[in-house]
């Protein structure tokens, strides 16, 4: 399954020889992947030839990095993963102009998902994307003085104080920066809406945007025309604190953002550290997170059962989907202590060994879960109701999702074979035998069925390795202060709702320089404007439940 | 639970000592005991949730933990229907505008319980840019549960405190919850609000 490192090899070779004749100012460097540096002048011709010559087709932009390398300048860093040949690039791209106003081109006519990720780097960087049609803040007010991202961020709570009893200013221009032929930028504005538009507002008080999430809702009749989604209502700044802290101390966030993947999260985190340190961990580490990662899985995709149902109308599905998921949090509790937010991998392994009725608890779990899955399929996936709502609402083609980035579940209800445990497997999931779930349909009952059969997938792997958890130590040796080498790494692992991917760059200190989070569930809410075109209102609903998305997961 | 589990009666027993300072009315009083007596036993939470203390909030919902038991489980989406509000999690500087607006838009009597060390006190993200450094500053507070997240016991245990808070309340002559809030709003004066 593993691509061998030699193969590997010749196909970065290929690529570096390919880019290089084509763009003769591209600097290389080799590491895990192929990092290829470019000045912004060359950048939007570079992504085009990457996004579409065929040998090369890098058509999933799983990240952008905004960076801020001080006296060098700022700048992005482009995650480039293609479907079709299972290959990864790096592109740095440096802005021009001066710390002010940093430029670079927009790539939102590459990849569709550019347009947020772009809006993101200028929340928190500054940096202006030429072209961009819609160059707002994303998870700050229009008011927000400065930055927050960048080095010399002044972080005094009196420049930008909480104001309970003001409502927030709002703006219904988004600003567009525009190329004149004679190289000079112009500023221009546009409507987000029609003149005569009718806009709804949802949330960021109701019960179905599962959190606080807000849609600004055009509709004509029952229709809707458009959404603007409005995030950072828990916007927490993680990425910000992490730069303060030891990589050690990092960790309990990963907890924090998406609460059903904690454990996954921390297994991300913990494998981009260990393999910047040159740590190689145990083998009995290796299968309690994974054990850990497909039970929580589990507990995931029943609480998204239960809730999802409950949008719906189907309230009973939550008390018996939630009968399994507090199963499953007995079993974390024992070993972890915690019913939520375990804080359980650590650097080197796990926290503490596994709890001495783990097996036999397991093992209780397996034996009631296939029939717990036959009555759920029993209550609600075969309901006439459940099938008028859900079948052929809210179709998402291939195409759109790996241009959108919605991976994980989602992503494979759409046709997209996009698993990280399948496509690059980590940790010992290379040994491992299941199935990648995935369907063609790409409507909301797809979403749904993946997500039922994926926990039948999960049983699977717990079982094989229940009986065989080998003896060892669970957590290795780790140095008391842990410094990283300088350079950076990119790790992607497969998250409860697609692929969660950790950035890491180090100046060789204790703490990151910068840690970047690529949550999975940015674009699976970026994607609801898309999707939801031209449907009724009440599919929305529908539609935004069965994407799943986290909303601490999207605003970080 | 009995009345000698609690760990904080002497709290209770000052509150109730304060409030009968002047002395308490036979009918007056009854007709206090019969109100707080039904609406103790049916607070309604205002469905608000932010982040992960709002998961633990539904399985308390669920059969294993079945706040039903207590009356509490008519979670309301609009502010209008409900008791009380459980801020369940980080309240950040965007979310504070539209926080305050819910609790304004609560019907008295409202009660808040400061769910998790986030609400308490911005918790693990003390450091952070955009936190509101607990909901205190916000609106006034009733019972606190600290927990990141709290357990769904030490929930319910939160809200029975809020239970017994409501039943020794006076709702005829000395209100002391009306007086604590326009002492608040003096504080924080609200624009459109009591001018």
């Amino acid at each position: 399954m593993t691509p061998s490192i030699g193969n590997n090899i010749t196909i970065m070779a290929d690529i570096q020889g390919k880019i290089s004749k084509l763009f003769p100012q591209a600097v290389f460097e080799e590491g895990q992947t192929l990092t290829v540096t470019i000045p912004d002048a060359q950048w939007h011709e570079l992504a085009k030839t990457l996004k579409e010559d065929p040998e090369l087709s890098f058509d999933f932009l799983v990240t952008i990095v905004g960076m801020d390398w001080q006296e060098k300048g700022m700048g992005c860093v482009y995650e480039l993963t293609s479907t079709r040949h299972n290959t990864h690039i790096a592109v740095k791209v440096l802005a021009t102009g001066d710390r002010n106003k940093p430029f670079v081109h927009s790539v939102f006519d590459l990849w569709a998902i550019a347009t947020v990720f772009e809006r993101e780097v200028y929340d928190f960087f500054g940096i202006i994307f030429i072209n961009n049609p819609d160059m707002r803040r994303l998870f700050l007010s229009i008011d927000w003085k400065g930055y927050p991202l960048r080095k010399d961020y002044d972080a005094d709570p009196k420049l930008n104080p909480v104001a309970p009893f003001e409502n927030e200013r709002q703006s219904d221009f988004t600003d567009t920066y525009v190329e004149l032929p004679d190289g000079k930028i112009e500023k221009r504005q546009e409507r987000v809406f029609a003149e005569d538009d009718f806009v709804v507002n949802i949330g960021p008080q109701h019960p179905a945007t599962h959190g606080v999430l807000r849609f600004r809702t055009a509709v004509d009749g029952e229709t809707i025309k458009k959404i603007d989604i409005y995030l950072g209502y828990i916007h927490r700044g993680v990425e910000k604190i992490c730069e303060s802290l030891t990589y050690p101390q990092t960790l309990h966030f990963m907890d924090r953002l998406d609460y059903f993947s904690g454990q996954i999260y921390h297994h991300g985190l913990c494998m981009a550290i260990e393999e910047a340190a040159g740590i190689t961990i145990s083998r009995r580490a290796q299968v309690i997170r994974v054990l850990m990662d497909e039970l929580s899985r589990i507990a995931s995709h029943c609480l998204f059962i239960g809730t999802y149902c409950m949008d719906l109308g189907a309230t009973t599905m939550l008390f018996y989907t939630l009968r399994v998921r507090e199963q499953i949090l007995n079993i974390f509790e024992r070993t972890c202590g915690a019913r939520m937010t375990f804080n359980y991998g650590c650097i080197g392994g796990v926290m503490q060994d596994l709890d001495e009725n783990f097996v036999k608890d397991v093992h209780d779990l397996l034996d009631v879960l296939p029939k717990n899955i036959a009555e759920y399929n029993k209550i609600f996936t075969g309901n006439v109701i459940a099938k008028n709502r859900m079948e052929n609402v809210g179709v998402l083609s291939r195409e759109d999702a790996i241009s959108w980035a919605v991976s994980g579940p989602s992503g494979r209800a759409s046709g997209w074979a996009c698993d990280v445990r399948k496509t690059d497997p980590y940790s010992i999931y290379g040994e491992l035998e299941f199935d990648e779930v995935v369907r063609h349909e790409g409507d909301s009952m797809a979403r749904f069925k993946v997500r039922m059969d994926e926990m039948e997938q999960s049983a699977r792997i717990i079982a094989q390795l229940i009986d065989n958890i080998p003896e060892g130590e669970y957590c290795v040796k780790v140095p008391k202060v842990l410094k990283l080498p300088v350079g950076s790494w990119f790790k992607v692992v497969e998250g409860c709702r697609g692929a969660f991917g950790v950035y890491i760059e180090s100046d060789g200190t204790t703490s990151p320089y910068r840690l970047k989070l690529a949550p999975p569930c940015l674009p699976l809410a970026a994607v609801v404007d898309h999707i939801t075109e031209g449907s009724k209102i009440a599919d929305l609903i529908t539609i935004g439940g069965s994407l799943d998305y986290i909303v601490p997961d999207i605003d970080r | 639970m009995p009345y000698e589990a609690w760990k904080d009666n002497e709290y209770i027993e000052s509150l109730v000592k304060e409030l009968q300072d002047s002395g308490t009315n036979v009918i007056v009083g009854t007709l206090d005991n019969l109100i707080n007596w039904g609406r103790s036993n049916s607070i309604w939470p205002l469905t608000f949730a932010t982040s992960c203390c709002g998961i633990e909030f539904v399985s308390l919902g669920a059969a294993r933990y079945d706040m039903a038991r207590f009356g509490w489980e008519v979670a309301r989406a609009s502010p209008r229907q409900a008791d009380f509000m459980m801020v369940a999690g980080t309240i950040v500087h965007r979310m504070a505008p539209v926080m305050r607006r819910l609790y304004d838009q609560l019907a008295e009597p409202k009660y808040v319980i400061a769910c998790g060390s986030c609400a308490i006190s911005g918790g693990p993200f003390k450091k952070s840019y955009h936190v509101a450094m607990g909901i205190e500053d916000i609106v006034p507070v009733d019972v606190f549960v600290p927990g990141c997240p709290p357990r769904p016991e030490a929930m319910i245990y939160g809200i029975m405190q809020l239970s017994r808070k409501i039943k020794v309340e006076k709702f005829f002559g000395g209100v002391n919850r009306q007086e604590k809030q326009e002492e608040f709003l003096k504080n924080h004066p609200v624009p459109g609000v009591n001018d």
